[in-house]
């Protein structure tokens, strides 16, 4: 006898998410982040679903975060990274993806070098389980975008009609990607900045504007997201100096006193400390620095509890498991 | 979006559905077991009121408010969600949780009296011991419910209930009240076809 197919579902993009479906991220991690104030830091909700962590590119915080959420739903956790495992011997995404499957991943996250990763994980037919997207090449890293857009809710109170510019390094960032998409969908106005070469081709039909300057977009802002950069993306050279670009597109103390009052600094992590932020930003009250890891946590745990703690999926598009 | 909120109700048909307490006789019934709680706590000293969402909630408020009435002090009333402490968690779709707010000073020690608005299988009040169980450690846990209906799948029992209803299996309890709904009444009927 056979299962009846169980329907799955994906996190690969915000684009796919809608703005009640983000909302309800959104709140259902306002909830759990309260588990944080207890003594007993654990809900029994995945007890005996299996978690794999598959990382092909390095990552610290992502994949702690991941590891910390699934473990505080009781799920069982399995670390998988490239280095050192049998991928670094030749192995395919294929058949490590069969591997996973014949071990009973109820869920996979994965971090790909390639854009493109997680769909082709997703979609390929070799899993069942829920494929998220904790990062693919340079195309998006939903998650992140989830727990940006969590941590400015609880900042600025809601997103419909705050600005928020996103400043830097967008053409390598899969956390720009995401987080425009996501940020236009629950009704904030975005707006990219970066030199001409670091903003990438087709931007004008994204749902947001750009800049070449920062100085004027400041004074307007609710919200600064300065992004890494990415020096390891680059092998040609895309700005002369870093001098030059930490002076036209770096956040020093100055630049902050243009911004209002109430305005947050954010970053996605890891930060280069005075190319792209210096120190004294990044240490001020206004970054919410640390605070978006501790919310990484909240945001992960209700994108497992929502993918998996039901028989069906609470978001995404649903279709039929790759029943094999 | 397959999610299911707490707040709504199943859906009986409202002119074939019986009430069988209606505003007066809720209140009546609250304030018997506001006093029942005071009897048999001595005067609620360290009780804390735990309503289960959605409902359970706001009978909490009420039996908290009305104590507050007798007594003159204030008793502390929080809620606590059991979602995830479901036992048929994942027999349906992902739900949207409710607010679990435990009053500042915890529950370690305290007597914690759990509030919910029907008594049905058990299996929500299983959950809630659960669910407390990770919080802290009651002296003791007692359970007020506005509806006993009947049909227990587990060994629980209630230790304050507002009025016992003898149902069949096919039949649909509702509560509604004037905090979340448009009227104040328990109704009575035959489940919806939906």
């Amino acid at each position: 006898m056979t299962a009846p197919a169980k329907r799955v579902s994906h996190l690969l993009s915000t684009q796919d998410l809608s703005a009640e479906e983000a909302i309800l991220v959104l709140d259902t991690a306002e909830e759990l982040a309260r588990l944080s104030d207890r003594p007993i830091k654990k809900l029994p909700t995945l007890r005996g679903r299996t978690v794999v962590n598959l990382f092909f590119e390095d990552s610290t915080r992502t994949r702690i975060s991941f590891e910390t959420a699934a473990k505080r739903l009781s799920a069982d956790v399995i670390n998988f990274s490239a280095k050192g495992s049998s991928v670094s011997k030749g192995e395919s995404l294929k058949d490590t993806a069969l591997t996973l499957e014949a071990m009973g991943a109820d869920a996979v996250v994965v971090r790909h070098w390639a854009s493109g990763g997680a769909h082709r994980l997703a979609h390929a037919g070799w899993i069942r389980g829920a494929v998220i997207n904790a990062g693919d090449g340079t195309h998006e890293h939903p998650t992140q975008a989830l727990l940006d857009a969590y941590t400015l809710r609880r900042r600025l109170g809601s997103l419909t009609g705050r600005r928020v510019a996103i400043v830097g390094d967008v053409l390598h960032s899969r956390v720009a990607r995401s987080n425009v998409h996501l940020l236009a969908t629950l009704g904030a106005q975005v707006t990219l900045v970066g030199p001409p070469t670091l903003l990438p081709l087709g931007v004008e039909s994204w749902p947001c504007e750009s800049s070449y300057e920062l100085d004027p977009v400041l004074p307007k802002c609710d919200a600064v997201m300065m992004l890494r950069v990415q020096r390891e993306r680059m092998n040609e050279a895309f700005f002369p100096t870093e001098r030059e670009y930490s002076r036209r597109y770096g956040l020093q103390a100055g630049r902050m006193a243009a911004l209002p009052e109430h305005a947050v600094v954010m970053h996605p992590g890891p930060m280069n400390r005075g190319l792209e932020i210096s120190a004294e930003v990044a240490d001020s009250v206004r970054s919410t620095i640390t605070e978006q890891v501790a919310n990484g946590v909240s945001v992960r745990m209700a994108v497992l509890y929502l993918l998996l703690g039901g028989s069906e999926p609470a978001f995404g598009k649903e279709e039929e498991a790759a029943g094999r | 979006m397959t999610v299911q909120s707490g707040a709504r109700l199943s859906g009986l048909d409202p002119a074939a559905a019986r009430a069988v307490l209606d505003a007066p006789a809720i209140e009546r019934a609250l304030t018997r077991i506001a006093h029942e709680i005071l009897e048999r706590t001595d005067g609620a000293g360290g009780a804390v009121l735990l309503g289960i969402p959605t409902r359970g909630v706001f009978l909490a408020r009420r039996l908290g408010a009305l104590i507050t009435r007798f007594e003159g002090r204030e008793i502390p009333v929080g809620s606590l969600d059991i979602t995830m402490y479901r036992d048929d968690l994942r027999l349906k779709p992902a739900r949207a949780l409710a607010k679990t707010e435990i009053p500042r000073d915890g529950i370690d020690g305290s007597l914690v009296i759990l509030v919910d608005d029907v008594l049905f299988s058990g299996r929500t009040v299983r959950a809630a011991l659960d669910a407390l169980n990770d919080l802290g450690r009651p002296r003791a846990i007692q359970l007020a419910v506005l509806v006993d209906r009947g049909h227990r799948e587990l060994p629980i029992r209630a230790d304050y209930v507002g009025k016992n209803l003898p149902t069949s299996l096919r039949e649909a309890v509702e509560v509604h009240l004037h905090e979340i709904d448009s009227r104040e009444a328990v109704l009575l009927g035959v489940k919806g076809e939906a």
